[in-house]
């Protein structure tokens, strides 16, 4: 078992920017025996992990404050040291104290969250749209952008296979969804049968995929590499089982596939489309 | 709290005209004899919910698939854990049992206010527990038998997703939980309103009968909500029947979240209220002081339950609703740590000044404050919608709600069992026992669920069989916490046995076996109080003590 900790001075001063410096190759997946929230590869992402770490710290120091407290209490007014218990049943101000600085903290967190919030759910001028569709229990992916590139399955990986190709168990799959780097990308949210949701941590993405309804979102990757999430929506049997995994090439790269009619150079047929890879 | 007149064991004097066995325990009547067979139910419905928790932990401790046969098995265990705990555990035990038990005791009133409909309330709950077990063994999905779409139910999955009749009995079982919950609201509100003793004004009303009242009236605007849109799903099933959440028919699968919510919200208040109530009570009786601006702590309560009905689509953030929306339901759902907060300080303050004694009641009653804040904080955290995007449905949640629920509402029904045991039965439990369950349990819950927080930042979602190998350390750790936490459930059962066994030969308890913080009508009845209370009402006087 591999621990990767993250390095506390760096969560403290600005965990994001620090992370986001030191990481090279970026291949966005749950960390070994992993603690906190995987890194940020999208600007979404890196203001979410912000408030996160706002809010991290203002609870922390909401549960320590409440601990020391109640074990200075603990031991000052224990029956030993303090026989006769005092009669006091009121005391306004501090009454009063107690009601507004609560209100006072809640306003420190109001203000960042809303921003994330508006910032993370209006979709901005996107370049590239993709359309992500749920089903049991696979997703299906179509870019309207381009009429050459038919839309395919992206079947998760049975284990021999996920060993075989090196990627994770339970995250990769035979279909990657294929977007380029440093662009925006709208995503399109809907589903055939149970619901199912659209997710990819590190992209601070978790879409709810509706039957009858399109769902949008969008994020712009930083850094090229392969990014993995859970289907996160109850769907049924193999929910456990229908990973989304995002790879994300160079613009140039991008085109030559899209020219290639959805295929990388060297592949002659396009990405995907096989049937059910080993599903139990 | 309450100025009790002189004392002397009211309505003791008499005969109490006991029933014969099936009379006393089948027909019942008497609220103490409800509340009995009601905690009785509700530790029989937690055994049940505790092994399929058991089951889901075992099965989790390890990458790959262990004992379930496939994931819709580990679905099935996962949702009815969810719906035993809530609507047969956690309910039946606050509000039926100590509620049932407590709430005439200790406003002074002889009985419940329609004994019969108690009686019914009670008896309807045996029958959906029996639906909801008969459900694990009919067919649900080709998949197998059960149903597996999570406590929350939702549609598609739950009609067209779940064919099989296995979800049927449960709708029915929830249908006959949800009016045993309602005749019970019904029954409280109304006891609690009308049958007060002389002089107690509801602003001398002891905190644990002001927790059942909001309580109840949750209840009563709650559960209708819930049983329609139990019934919408079940005509949805039929086969050309209706199609309210079936999109092809121009319905809306999020409309059912919605109406869900709406009663799923006030729901987690409805259990963790009464707990409030009980820890009040315990905390004022081991610092022996005065509950700290009870006032404050009453309203509180009301507040919370106010609030609790306008802020249930914090449940829904990824559904893809409108922003506008989302940030109402943010900023109303941050709104909520204010009266709870209110309660954590009364209770640090009831403290301060106190004396204060470490019995097990108190134990779990400090345990409790201490977890409820850092279940309380992390609801801060996920209250956020723009941080939800990255929690929602992750282990952050289920760790977040556990420590509410199973470090709170469970804390507090521990808490309660402990404090009133000795008046209930008579017997005072046995200290060891009672100390090894508490700490076992303590240390176990913690080792189950602080884990839980790490998986889900790390991004592992709810509710799967299987998972990544990169989650296997905590998944291991909150493994070993669910062996600590069975090992300690032991311990409360010798705990039992002990005292029903041994105990009740030597430890046998006087009417205020607390001492003189213990200020609350049912210390001046005996232990256990005699089969009617109060023939002649007991008299508040006109004190202005808090």
């Amino acid at each position: 078992m591999r621990f990767k900790r993250p390095n506390l001075m760096s969560v403290m001063t600005g965990l994001t920017a620090a992370l986001l410096a030191g990481s090279a190759a970026m291949a966005a997946e749950p960390t070994p025996g992993g603690w906190w929230l995987q890194e940020p590869a999208t600007p979404v992402m890196v203001k979410l992990t912000e408030v996160h770490n706002l809010v991290f710290w203002i609870i922390c120091a909401i549960v320590i404050f409440v601990m020391v407290l109640m074990g200075y209490i603990m031991i000052r007014f224990r029956e030993k040291a303090n026989p006769v218990p005092s009669k006091t049943s009121h005391n306004t101000l501090i009454e009063v104290i107690w009601t507004i600085v609560p209100v006072l903290i809640l306003l420190v967190i109001v203000v960042p969250s809303m921003q994330l919030l508006y910032y993370q759910d209006q979709v901005p001028e996107t370049e590239l749209t993709v359309k992500a569709v749920g089903n049991t229990w696979n997703w299906e992916y179509a870019y309207p952008d381009y009429e050459n590139i038919e839309s395919y399955i992206s079947n998760p990986l049975d284990e021999d296979a996920s060993e075989a190709a090196g990627k994770p168990f339970l995250l990769g799959t035979d279909a990657p969804l294929v977007v380029p780097v440093n662009t925006k990308v709208k995503v399109l949210v809907t589903s055939l049968n149970n619901m199912h949701a659209w997710t990819v941590p590190s992209f601070g993405i978790k879409m709810d995929a509706v039957p009858g309804l399109v769902n949008e979102t969008w994020f712009e990757v930083f850094e090229e590499g392969t990014y993995y999430g859970p289907c996160s929506e109850i769907c049924g049997v193999n929910h456990y089982y229908m990973p989304i995994e995002v790879q994300v090439v160079s613009k140039a790269e991008f085109e030559r596939w899209v020219a290639n009619d959805g295929a990388f150079p060297g592949q002659t047929a396009q990405l995907g489309g096989t049937t059910t890879a080993a599903q139990k | 709290m309450v100025a009790i007149p002189e004392t002397g064991g009211y309505g003791a004097d008499h005969d109490d005209g006991k029933p014969g066995f099936f009379a006393r325990w089948f027909y019942s009547t008497n609220h103490k004899d409800i509340g009995t067979l009601y905690l009785i139910f509700g530790i029989i419905s937690g055994l049940i919910g505790g092994y399929l928790s058991f089951m889901m932990r075992l099965e989790l401790m390890e990458p790959g698939f262990q004992y379930f046969a496939n994931g819709h098995d580990f679905n099935v265990f996962a949702s009815m854990h969810g719906l035993i705990m809530i609507f047969f555990m956690v309910m039946p035990a606050v509000i039926g049992g100590f509620g049932n038990w407590f709430v005439p005791i200790m406003i002074g009133a002889p009985d419940m206010a329609f004994p019969r409909m108690n009686n019914l309330s009670f008896w309807l709950l045996p029958v959906a527990l029996i639906c909801l077990l008969i459900s694990f063994f009919v067919p649900g999905t080709a998949a197998g038998d059960g149903f597996g779409g999570g406590w929350v139910m939702y549609p598609p999955l739950s009609t067209s997703g779940s064919p099989g009749p296995a979800f049927d009995f449960i709708i029915i079982g929830l249908l006959a939980a949800g009016f045993s919950s309602i005749f019970g609201a019904i029954n409280f509100i109304t006891t609690i309103l009308n049958m007060r003793a002389p002089g107690m004004t509801l602003h001398k009303m002891p905190l644990f009968a002001w927790s059942v009242l909001v309580t109840a009236f949750l209840l009563l605007l709650a559960l209708p909500v819930l049983a329609a849109s139990l019934f919408m799903l079940f005509t949805d099933r039929i086969d050309g029947g209706t199609g309210f959440f079936d999109p092809a028919m121009g319905g809306d699968p999020q409309m059912f979240q919605h109406l869900f919510w709406f009663f799923g919200h006030p729901e987690v208040y409805i259990m963790i209220l009464p707990a409030f109530g009980i820890i009040s009570h315990i905390v004022s009786t081991f610092s022996r002081k005065p509950i700290f601006g009870y006032l404050g702590m009453a309203y509180a309560m009301v507040a919370i339950g106010v609030v609790g009905f306008v802020v249930w689509a914090h449940h829904m953030y990824t559904v893809g609703m409108d922003v506008n929306l989302k940030a109402y339901f943010l900023a109303a759902t941050l709104i909520i740590a204010v009266p709870t907060g209110v309660k954590i300080f009364s209770w640090l303050a009831t403290m301060w000044g106190g004396s204060i004694r470490y019995t097990i009641p108190m134990q779990w009653a400090l345990a409790f404050i201490f977890l409820f804040v850092i279940g309380g904080v992390t609801g801060v955290m996920l209250a956020n919608a723009g941080v939800d995007a990255y929690l929602h449905d992750t282990y952050y949640v289920v760790a977040h709600f556990h420590y509410v629920l199973s470090m709170g509402a469970v804390f507090g029904i521990f808490a309660g069992f402990y404090y009133w045991f000795g008046k209930m039965s008579g017997i005072q439990y046995n200290k060891w026992l009672a100390a090894a369950h508490f700490w076992l349990f303590f240390i176990g819950v913690n080792v189950i669920f602080f884990p839980q927080h790490f998986l889900g930042y790390n991004g592992m979602q709810r509710r799967v069989a299987d998972y990544p190998e990169a989650f296997e350390l905590w998944n291991k750790v909150s493994s070993y916490g669910a062996i600590i936490t069975l090992i300690g459930t032991g311990f409360f059962f010798l705990m039992l046995l002990e005292a029903f066994t041994i105990g009740r030969k030597t430890r046998r308890v006087g009417d205020n076996y607390w001492g003189d913080g213990a200020t609350t009508l049912e210390w001046t009845l005996s232990s256990p109080p005699p089969f009617h209370q109060f023939n002649t009402l007991p008299r508040i006087e006109d004190t202005d003590e808090h």
